[in-house]
């Protein structure tokens, strides 16, 4: 059996049958199993190297022939499988907590195995095309079929789109680049096209305001899943392009257009964060800032950028996920999310005000929190570099802080004589539970990281070298 | 030499059905220029390309204007007007002239730097992505966003069959085009019942 069968097609052929098999209150279940299964198959089996099983020697093929291209999952992308998997499968998890519109289990297993392929596709610039694939599957997830599709779904359709063309327009202009490095001409126009798509992609400033508005108008826990899923592939799709391309490496005017780009999205979404009276719209301005964070730590001039990168990557998933949780629980109660309608909840809903709050401060990099090392790592760097960026990043973050607080408030300011009461189901609150222990641990323990994050930079051979 | 006529008969044919797309508001017509987009968009990517491979990009393209159509044609209620879009026929006819212009002035520069492609091509692949531009820049609308995405794809399809010609690419391509039909359907009937339901409980 090859590496794109067990992490592509098991999971899409399982999504499909989940999809049409079975009632929604299994499928969380057994989606959630399977993407465990997915991960620790990961964790545990190698790929390509010949394991012997009693007296039969089984091997892990890294690739698969499909219309004359191939997928190839090495035997450096095992780790990465395994974290996206474990990841998936807490979300999956908690679709029966969030009480998410049904379908999100089966979809989201498609939309996984469709951004898997995007990173097992070769040539890898065919990416752009799956990615484009799972965007269009994330609609159903974000709009049910009862409720009036907002402009937000919309702007993020029509972005998703339109960067497409430019990524693949920009990978056949790379290749005449990579023929003639001395055509500055041809060098500008590639760049141009590349960061057009990147930007639409990655939603990168002013490109951003579709985010606040879907969640804001759509569920918060398909919401939170598009803003972990999509990002984390488009970063490594990135990435790739970095490690395929020397002179894009090599390039101080790119370095510093990305750091631009990255230092912007965070002061920026930070400060909109600090004035928002709207829960759902605070996470999709935090969501901004990470994603900032992140392509401000691809732009460093430094070897450490795959494993800050990654460093910020991982608790991500947490963050949104606990958060996402959090959100999806107050908003079956008072169906909006606005600081008028949410006010004094931290009485009727303990666990869920509280994820929420733990996972804002993570985003902010609250020390002893999943979001504290990540960042340290990246403003150490980013001090030696630059004190004018490291500055706006503090900004930035600072406004996030502001947002927390101010959200915080909000909860806490109930009416006297109002009695403490557990709003939560007891599977609502053991999700969120450990969520929340997850991003102590990782905050407090941060090395529990490592096994995963000496293995990771190993899917690029030249980036962070 | 009747090729290279019958192209440019192609391209004008593009820009005939792409003004219409912009100018007209009946939901049929503007189907009806989809189409004709895709037999147009079939016959500039087959200058490239292998007849099998533009025949299914067209197969795709109509079924894609056959699930709008249908799903268009079953809601009983009609959509709302998009006071988004600027009204009167001026307008849009003064921006896809403008457009057209564009097109035809980069058409030759397009061609001295990437020689092989063809003006015809060229040509028509940027009449429709800028049409396709158009119309996302002046609706609000879900049809006419939808719309405006797949004449803008059908455009890029055209130039990128010229330089890449890989199978994968152009079912991956297919594909795209037949998802965002079928997302367009499925947000044209989420409108629908959602406004259903308004009026129900008004009612």
């Amino acid at each position: 059996m090859s590496a794109p069968v067990i992490w592509i097609l098991i999971p899409l052929l399982s999504g499909v049958f989940i999809l049409f098999g079975l009632r929604e209150r299994v499928s969380a279940i057994v989606g959630g199993t399977i993407a465990t299964v997915l991960a620790m198959t990961a964790l545990i089996l190698p790929i390509d190297t010949a394991l012997l099983v009693g007296s039969v020697s089984v091997k892990i093929s890294p690739a698969i022939q499909f219309f004359g291209r191939s997928f190839v999952l090495s035997a450096a992308d095992g780790t990465l499988l395994a974290v996206i998997y474990g990841l998936a499968a807490l979300w999956f998890f908690g679709t029966e907590a969030s009480g998410t519109a049904h379908r999100f289990v089966s979809l989201g297993l498609i939309i996984i195995s469709l951004l898997i392929a995007s990173i097992a596709v070769e040539p890898f610039l065919f990416a752009a095309l799956l990615i484009e694939m799972a965007a269009m599957l994330v609609i159903p997830l974000l709009v049910p079929l009862y409720q009036r599709p907002g402009r937000g779904v919309m702007r993020f359709l029509i972005y998703q789109t339109l960067a497409m063309p430019f990524i693949l327009f920009s990978g056949w202009m790379l290749a005449g680049v990579e023929a003639s490095p001395g055509d500055i001409s041809l060098t500008t126009q590639a760049g141009t096209m590349l960061g057009l798509g990147f930007a639409f992609l990655l939603a990168i400033f002013p490109l951003y305001n579709w985010i606040p508005m879907l969640t804001e108008e759509s569920s918060p826990y398909a919401a939170g899943f598009l803003l972990w899923a999509l990002p984390t592939f488009t970063i490594i799709f990135a990435m790739g392009f970095l490690d395929r391309y020397a002179w894009l490496r090599a390039s101080t005017q790119l370095s510093s257009a990305i750091q631009f780009a990255g230092v912007f999205m965070v002061a920026s979404a930070g400060i909109f964060a600090s004035v928002q009276k709207h829960i759902g719209r605070m996470m999709g301005y935090a969501a901004i800032a990470e994603s900032g964070l992140i392509i401000l730590a691809i732009g460093l001039r430094s070897t450490e950028v795959v494993n800050i990168t990654f460093l910020l990557l991982l608790p991500r998933g947490l963050e949104l996920a606990v958060w996402a949780l959090g959100l999806s629980i107050i908003k079956r109660e008072t169906y909006s999310l606005s600081f008028d309608d949410v006010q004094g909840l931290a009485r009727k809903f303990p666990f869920a005000t509280s994820g929420i709050i733990i996972a804002h401060l993570s985003m902010t990099g609250f020390p002893i929190l999943a979001g504290f090392p990540p960042r340290l790592a990246l403003w150490n760097e980013l001090a030696s570099q630059s004190l004018f960026a490291s500055f706006w990043v503090f900004v930035g973050l600072l406004g996030l802080l502001i947002g927390a607080i101010r959200t915080l408030s909000v909860f806490v300011m109930a009416e006297e004589n109002i009695a403490w009461n557990w709003g939560e189901s007891g599977i609502q609150a053991g999700m969120l539970g450990v969520g929340v222990i997850g991003l102590f641990i990782l905050g407090l323990f941060p090395q529990a990281m490592q096994p995963l994050l000496s293995r990771l930079p190993a899917i690029f051979e030249h980036l962070g070298q | 030499m009747i090729d290279n006529f019958l192209s440019w008969f192609v391209v004008l044919l593009i820009l005939i059905a792409s003004g219409i797309m912009l100018i007209n508001r009946d939901w049929r017509v503007q189907l009806g220029a989809l189409a004709l987009q895709y037999l147009a968009a079939f016959w500039l990517v087959t200058r490239h390309l292998p007849f099998a491979m533009g025949s299914a990009k067209l197969v795709t393209g109509w079924m894609v204007v056959a699930a709008l159509g249908m799903t268009r044609l079953s809601l009983t209620t009609d959509t709302e007007e998009d006071t988004f879009r600027p009204r009167g026929q001026w307008f849009p006819i003064v921006l896809i002239g403008i457009v057209a212009l564009v097109a035809f002035g980069a058409t030759p520069r397009i061609e001295a730097a990437t020689p092989g492609l063809g003006l015809p091509v060229i040509a028509g692949s940027l009449l429709l992505i800028g049409a396709g531009l158009i119309h996302l820049g002046i609706t609000a609308d879900i049809f006419r966003a939808i719309l405006g995405l797949l004449t803008m794809l059908i455009g890029f399809e055209i130039i990128y069959a010229a330089v890449e010609s890989s199978i994968l690419v152009a079912g991956f391509l297919a594909l795209t085009n037949l998802g965002l039909g079928l997302v367009g359907s499925y947000l044209l009937i989420a409108d629908a019942s959602s406004r259903t339901i308004v009026e129900d409980e008004l009612a």
